[in-house]
């Protein structure tokens, strides 16, 4: 075409912006835009037995006997019906479990469907397992899709578990102890976040690694409950009524604000806007 | 060749860290000593109900953290001293005697040391508080006030910042000993172990505060986070 010459715009890395006007015109001409629900999912026929995952976590990070955070957040957005709670190292938890999430949502974009959890499984699987264990994560990965429920342990050397009910951490023992005692098949929604929670103080008050408050994430098909929070079994057991005072000298804040020249830039560049309007 | 000659490490140790955390603070005319009664091992709870305070005498009072089996070894063979101490003098000893003593004794097991972080708390023979802190080996010094065990780290900074400890340096010797009232004292007390509850793992469950004045000795115990 020899209007080429004049909107080419050389590729500089990252995105390219070419279609946008493209789109920007199809817009204007009435197209409607690609929504992702073509495909009809098939009902499944429920009579009302409580189908779902519940996750659990409770919200003391340590750097060896000390406590780095009272009250982190342990259990990880994957995606939007797809939830993971992390133990070990938490820079490794943290990263590969937002590594993964933005795979999955490029993978949503790219697929035009929901997540599914076997897909999280893998890809987290598949990038532990290259990493050798290096990568520090212990995960427990749980969701709703399409093909039901789903609940898996995912180890930092990359093997896998599928299991009705899984625990990971320091404290897993002491929550496993619970939920070998009282887990049985039928659970309804309110006696599964009442065996998690219980089996998270176990961890919280047995275990010294594990600490703080509960929290709970409830995933059930179409929708998620996220329960920051739900439990505070731990308050601080003294306040003194008098307070303390400390004197000015105590915290010498140093706070040089570094007054900063702006150089305004010689505009280099002109910028050409408008052209003719594109043609179909 | 340089692998094959390296030497063998001892893959069983005689010691353990059982955690916990001690102090003790000396005022014009009472001591108070405290301890947290958890007793840990690795990463479990042993028990939520150990008392780390002894009383040596009666007015010096012991409180212990690190490897209680050590601790215990420590106060019996203390106890015993003290007894004889008793047959021989016809009278107790005193603070500044009993402080010498562990000392003595730490020492005594230099190249097999007792693994007891140890603070001694009492009257002087004035009737004035004392606090002698000490470390594995038996170096000692008296002090106004002092903290040991995993928990001291974070509570020692908050007591220099309270408590305002003069220099040992200046001349004429001040008296470390604080100006606070005892109940001032034990409220201290109580914020130093709730705020170091908070942040180690190894303390908690349940603070039990001894004090000691001219009237006598008296306990009491404060529940504490058992997270």
């Amino acid at each position: 075409m020899s209007k080429g010459e004049v909107d080419y715009v050389p590729a500089r890395g990252g995105f390219s912006f070419d279609l946008c006007r493209r789109n920007e015109m199809l817009l204007n001409k009435g197209l409607k835009p690609s929504t992702g629900n073509e495909f009809n999912f098939w009902k499944i026929p429920s009579y009302c037995t409580w189908d779902g995952v519940i996750l659990g976590a409770d919200t003391r990070a340590t750097e060896g006997p000390i406590v780095a955070d009272k009250n982190c957040e342990k259990i990880h957005y994957m995606a939007p019906n797809i939830y993971c709670c992390g133990a070990g190292t938490a820079a490794d938890t943290e990263a590969v479990t937002d590594t993964i999430s933005s795979q999955l949502k490029l993978h949503r974009y790219h697929t035009a469907r929901e997540s599914r959890v076997v897909t999280a499984l893998t890809l987290l699987k598949s990038h532990l397992f290259r990493y050798q264990g290096h990568v520090s994560a212990a995960l427990v990965l749980g969701g709703v899709d399409v093909t039901g429920p789903h609940l898996h342990t995912i180890y930092p050397h990359g093997s896998t578990d599928s299991l009705p009910f899984a625990t990971m951490g320091s404290g897993s023992l002491a929550a496993m102890a619970v939920f070998e005692s009282k887990y049985h098949e039928g659970l309804s929604r309110d006696e599964g976040v009442k065996l998690v929670c219980e089996a998270i103080c176990s961890g919280i008050f047995n275990d010294l690694g594990s600490g703080s408050n509960v929290d709970i994430c409830v995933i059930t098909k179409g929708q998620k409950e996220y329960l920051r929070n739900h439990l505070l079994p731990n308050p601080r057991t003294y306040i003194s009524s008098k307070g303390y005072s400390f004197t000015k000298k105590t915290a010498v804040v140093v706070a040089e604000v570094l007054l900063t020249k702006i150089t305004p830039l010689k505009q280099l560049v002109e910028v050409i806007e408008g052209g003719e309007a594109m043609e179909e | 060749l340089a692998s094959t000659m390296t030497k063998q490490q001892a893959n069983w140790s005689p010691y353990d860290n059982n955690g916990g955390t001690c102090v003790a603070i000396a005022g014009a005319d009472y001591c108070v000593i405290a301890a947290d009664t958890r007793m840990s091992t690795g990463y479990s709870i042993l028990t939520r109900d150990y008392s780390k305070i002894c009383k040596l005498a009666d007015k010096c009072v012991m409180a212990s953290s690190g490897f209680q089996a050590d601790v215990k070894a420590l106060q019996k063979v203390l106890s015993a001293r003290h007894l004889i101490y008793q047959h021989q003098h016809n009278k107790q000893m005193s603070c500044p005697a009993m402080g010498q003593l562990l000392s003595n004794t730490l020492y005594y097991k230099r190249f097999f040391p007792y693994y007891s972080f140890n603070v001694l708390g009492g009257l002087d023979t004035e009737g004035k508080g004392c606090v002698y802190t000490y470390d594995a080996v038996g170096s000692y010094e008296r002090v106004g006030y002092s903290s040991q065990g995993s928990g001291a780290t974070l509570i020692t900074p908050f007591l220099d910042n309270q408590l305002k400890s003069p220099s040992p340096l200046l001349l004429p010797a001040k008296d470390a000993v604080t100006p606070l009232s005892e109940t001032e004292a034990i409220d201290l007390v109580k914020t130093c172990f709730a705020s170091a509850t908070e942040r180690d793992i190894y303390t908690g469950d349940k603070l039990e505060i001894v004090v000691l004045n001219a009237d006598g000795i008296r306990r009491e115990y404060m529940e504490l986070r058992k997270d």
